[in-house]
């Protein structure tokens, strides 16, 4: 039994998915904004499993769970498109793919 | 127990700040596995073992390695590490900071102006969770499985290596024979 309220988890998971935001916005390195992505992933995961004890009930846990198959197909494709990135312009700025080639 | 759960946010929250402001990024990846195993202690005191184990199984054993493999694959040297920091230091990054920032205090004051209860301190067994995930959310587990072979087949298909194939005198690209 731990005497804290919803109020408090919910209040931590926006601060760790608001990083996540910052550090979308502020970093040019493609990667570090995949991990950012990362951080944003796990805060929405901490507020639903927050938001399933608060109820007692398993349902939170379960969006846990399809939130962490998300993020693990998510990953395995954006790697292998900063692999690509990286073959092709030798950089990880994001900036060096900021026009279409069409 | 209500320490050692202010311990481990407090944690979590300052491993994810030097996750977004490191320079080089092993160290970044490091403190993002730090960050996960505090969020996975959050998770064992509210009572969900399941998720804390699977945290640490999948996220930080998994997720993150894949992460490491990869940053090795790019073999980034001194130089990348020098960019960043001059990246980091150009005023680009206040005004989006602040303005996140603004967004933040917005949440935390809709959070803080409701009231809720205490968490009851029921703990939710395994057992429970995977009844639920597979009666209730059977068609949710289904998908899932689905979104994971199309995630494994987008991931070999877009980091294949094109073949270059040279001929005596023209040379051409293709990507199989």
């Amino acid at each position: 039994m731990i005497a804290i309220s919803l109020n408090t988890g919910l209040i931590i998971a926006s601060i760790m998915f608001f990083t996540g935001l910052i550090g979308v916005m502020i970093r040019k390195n493609i990667m570090f904004m995949l991990i950012s992505i990362e951080i944003m992933l796990n805060a929405a995961g901490l507020a639903f499993v927050f938001a399933g004890a608060q109820h007692g009930q398993a349902d939170g846990q379960i969006m846990f769970l399809f939130i962490l198959t998300t993020a693990a197909a998510e990953v395995a494709v954006g790697l292998a498109l900063i692999i690509q990135f990286y073959q092709k312009f030798k950089t990880l700025n994001s900036d060096a793919a900021n026009n279409m080639r069409g | 127990m209500t320490i050692l759960f202010y311990i481990a946010a407090l944690i979590a929250i300052v491993a994810s700040i030097m996750v977004v402001t490191r320079t080089n990024i092993i160290h970044a990846l490091l403190y993002m596995v730090i960050s996960l195993l505090a969020t996975a202690v959050m998770f064992f005191l509210i009572g969900a073992p399941f998720i804390a184990a699977m945290e640490i199984i999948i996220y930080a054993g998994a997720i993150m390695v894949l992460f490491v493999f990869v940053v090795m694959m790019l073999n980034l040297g001194k130089q990348a590490v020098e960019q960043e920091k001059r990246w980091l230091s150009t005023e680009g990054w206040y005004f989006p900071s602040l303005l996140s920032f603004i967004l933040l205090l917005e949440i935390g004051y809709l959070i803080v102006s409701g009231q809720t209860a205490p968490f009851n301190g029921r703990q939710i067994p395994p057992a429970e969770v995977g009844k639920e995930l597979y009666s209730t959310y059977l068609i949710g587990v289904e998908l899932a499985a689905i979104l994971l072979m199309a995630g494994i087949i987008g991931a070999y298909h877009l980091a294949r290596r094109k073949k270059y194939v040279v001929h005596r005198f023209l040379k051409t690209e293709g990507a199989e024979q």
